[in-house]
């Protein structure tokens, strides 16, 4: 077994037991040994780690990311996405099903955990609702939950069929476990690969609406309150269905969402010259949009930030703009850019980043001991400087694909030290950037 | 932006750096200034090939320099037109089609545009069927691209020759009324257009249905009007520029055609509405019974032939502009 490990010097943010505060943390194989005021911990045979003028949090939990194995080895790996992972700060990550093939049995599920695929961070798997994700059969989701399955969704194949969808709540409801729908009619949106805007009229793009957005999640909305099942809204990005949600919280109706650090930060105008790093599905959109996300972050309606951390080879990216495959890497420049959009500009405290990072999305899948830091609690710890300059620099990036819109760009607020089951996964390097 | 220090990497918004020098992808990014020289080119190019004597001097501005013509979509005005443009100046030309090369074996258009460079192209003209398409191309060459239509984007050539089309009938384009009728939303001649008649001060009106003109479509640059009614439009206009309706982009839209033809076909009767100096221009190709009636393509206002001549000495102006000729 690894020594203890004693975080002395540090400031504690663990918003589930409500500590804002000067705290040192002991963890003991794998757990969270003991948490107590500086200096109460007596110094024993621990490894130290000196996190003075450091937050010390609960390990970040991204709910949202693709890490294309089994199938697409050549944009990103198990290995190298958790890698990215635990660069970004993240303890936990869950990944989507849309793999090759998709992830719709127990074997997949299990096969994705396996020690052999090399993950650093935890890795918990999204199964797919329906059968191959076609949207007609559903999957088994009493064992792929036993397999590990922590939700199910046909992330970029939305579920359009009522029916399909009003079942797969059912079943989903029976397990305490979340449908996840990526909102999109795509009925509505073929041939589309922009925002629907002055934009995409000025580039001579096609554009997806609001619509095709707000449309599903109404539905949905409507359909968790007819099942009483958990609709989770993934990456959200529209004013009008950031309202339904808001409503339909109001009236009880189990429904949550997420949003992208890219969709708080971009506009669909910084596409450009139909730079593909710019393309991603929901696109980004209108200003006021943007603002809406912010407030949602703010007011408590958005429960949670995920990256859709969606990696694409560089071959496939230098393609026209309506060719190119949708999508962005995110994980290790997601925390930096809330510390900087939401802490710095918005004034939002550290404690609602870290509930939006961590608390929020460990309950929303039913993470069980994580995104705390109560005594017990699974020793995965993100300790972060909110105050650290640094450059991000794709290049650098340990990603197997460098698809981001973020290269060169300059934060405050920097990832020090990744701990997963009480292992220092990563450290920054404080000659590195 | 809400937030100070991060800001996109400077390449990324503005799009003229990191191409060739001499590119044209669009009109958007073009000044009245460089348009304005481009015309004067044009103007001395078209009275040389009119007489005999210095057609013979024409063809040595660009002797022995390569064009090569990469054509992705079907074309026939822009593709034989930039051809003798070149031609005429004595330039080599090679033309690429998708269905006759290395495309139809699976070949990126970043590395056909590699190998058109490596074999000695010294300017690349290329038509598109998709948005963006010659700025990534530009972004990877070496050598100047010229946009000659990229999807439903632009098409800047067309809208030179329009406007020196114009300039050829009108005293200036300056409070000119110009009446865009037809499908709007698909075609990259009328954003060209648009770009370009916006930035000389020109009165711009876009008539249309809502399928094929959305209403976004005033976004594109200020002062921009939209009409539903075409007798209506058709009072104050000085250049009636009709469009064809591309039925290959229709899929999926609700549009009656018949309803279409009775409510924007430019017909006599309608014509008669329109001041009797108003110029009826048509960028092509034409489907007559369609956007237009044949009386009225064929007859005594039409500048349509005349579009197309103009085509020639336009873009020889263009191609030198590309291969760094000051005349």
């Amino acid at each position: 077994m690894t020594r203890p490990l004693l975080i002395r010097g540090g400031h504690l943010i663990d918003p589930p037991n409500n500590i804002d505060a000067s705290m040192d943390i002991l963890l003991r194989d794998g757990r969270v040994a003991e948490v107590a005021a500086p200096g109460k911990i007596p110094a024993k045979d621990f490894e130290i780690f000196d996190a003075k003028g450091l937050i010390v949090s609960p390990g970040l939990i991204d709910i949202h990311v693709h890490l294309r194995q089994p199938g697409q080895e050549y944009k990103e790996t198990i290995a190298t996405g958790t890698a990215a992972a635990a660069a970004g700060g993240f303890t936990s990550v869950c990944c989507m099903p849309n793999t090759v093939p998709v992830n719709d049995t127990p074997e997949i599920t299990a096969w994705m955990q396996s020690a052999e695929r090399g993950a650093i961070v935890n890795v918990f798997p999204i199964a797919a609702a329906t059968a191959g994700s076609m949207g007609v059969r559903l999957t088994d989701f009493t064992a792929l939950k036993n397999a590990g399955a922590v939700g199910f969704t046909d992330d970029g194949k939305p579920i359009l069929h009522d029916d399909i969808m009003r079942a797969s709540l059912q079943a989903a409801a029976k397990l305490s476990v979340p449908v996840i729908q990526h909102a999109e009619d795509t009925r509505l949106t073929g041939g589309c690969s922009m925002n629907l805007g002055p934009t995409s009229f000025r580039l001579g793009l096609r554009g997806m609406s609001i619509e095709a957005e707000s449309g599903i999640v109404e539905r949905d909305i409507r359909l968790a309150q007819e099942t009483g099942g958990h609709i989770h809204v993934a990456h959200l990005s529209t004013a009008k269905a950031l309202d339904a949600v808001r409503r339909a919280k109001r009236d009880g109706i189990h429904v949550t969402c997420e949003v992208t650090p890219h969709h708080f930060t971009l506009l669909d105008e910084h596409v450009g010259a139909y730079d593909t790093n710019f393309k991603m599905n929901p696109p980004l959109r209108a200003a006021s949009d943007r603002e809406a996300m912010l407030e949602g972050l703010l007011d408590g309606t958005i429960d949670a930030i995920a990256t859709d951390h969606a990696p694409h080879a560089l071959h496939e990216k230098e393609q026209e703009f309506d060719r190119a495959p949708m999508g962005i890497t995110g994980l290790e420049t997601a925390l930096a850019i809330t510390l900087q959009v939401l802490h710095h500009h918005r004034k939002a405290p550290l404690k609602r980043v870290i509930e939006l990072m961590s608390a929020t999305p460990a309950r929303l899948v039913g993470l069980k001991d994580r995104g705390t830091l109560s005594r017990g609690a699974h020793a995965d710890i993100t300790i972060f400087d909110p105050k650290k300059k640094w450059k991000f620099e794709a290049q650098t990036s340990r990603s197997k694909s460098k698809n981001t819109p973020f290269d060169g760009w300059e934060f405050t607020g920097a990832v020090v030290a990744t701990i997963v089951s009480g292992k220092l996964v990563y450290r920054r390097d404080s000659t590195h950037r | 932006m809400p937030i100070s220090s991060p800001k996109p990497a400077a390449r990324k918004s503005n799009p003229s750096i990191g191409v060739p020098f001499g590119s044209l992808l669009d009109i958007e990014h073009l000044t009245a200034k460089e348009i304005s020289v481009i015309f004067e080119n044009a103007s001395r190019f078209h009275s040389r090939l009119a007489k005999n004597s210095s057609r013979q001097q024409l063809t040595k501005v660009l002797a022995g320099r390569r064009v090569a013509l990469l054509f992705y979509e079907a074309s026939t005005r822009t593709r034989v037109s930039f051809e003798f443009a070149a031609k005429n100046l004595g330039a080599v030309t090679t033309v690429v089609t998708a269905a006759a090369s290395s495309i139809e074996k699976g070949e990126s258009l970043v590395d056909t545009g590699y190998t058109i460079q490596a074999t000695g192209a010294e300017v690349v003209v290329m038509r598109h069927p998709s948005s963006g398409a010659a700025q990534l191309l530009a972004q990877h060459l070496h050598v100047p691209v010229i946009n000659a239509g990229d999807g439903m984007h632009e098409h800047p050539t067309q809208a030179l020759l329009d406007a020196y089309t114009m300039l050829r009938h009108k005293k200036s384009l300056r409070g000119l009324n110009v009446l865009i009728v037809g499908d709007i939303f698909h075609s990259r001649v009328a954003r060209s257009n648009i770009q370009l008649l916006s930035k000389f001060g020109a009165h711009v009106t876009l008539c249309g249905p809502p399928e094929l003109l959305p209403a976004l479509a005033s976004s594109l640059a200020p002062g921009i009007e939209i009409q539903r009614n075409l007798e209506n439009a058709l009072v104050t206009a000085d250049v009636i520029m009709m469009l064809r309706v591309q039925k290959e982009r229709l899929e999926g839209l609700n549009l009656n055609i018949a309803d279409y033809v009775a409510n924007y076909q430019l017909t006599p009767d309608r014509m008669r509405l329109a001041p009797r100096d108003a110029v009826i221009m048509h960028p092509g190709p034409m489907i007559r019974g369609m956007e237009i009636t044949a009386e009225v393509a064929d007859g005594p206002q039409s500048a349509i032939v005349e579009q197309v001549a103009n085509g020639v000495p336009v873009r020889m102006a263009v191609l030198t502009r590309a291969l760094g000729i000051k005349k």
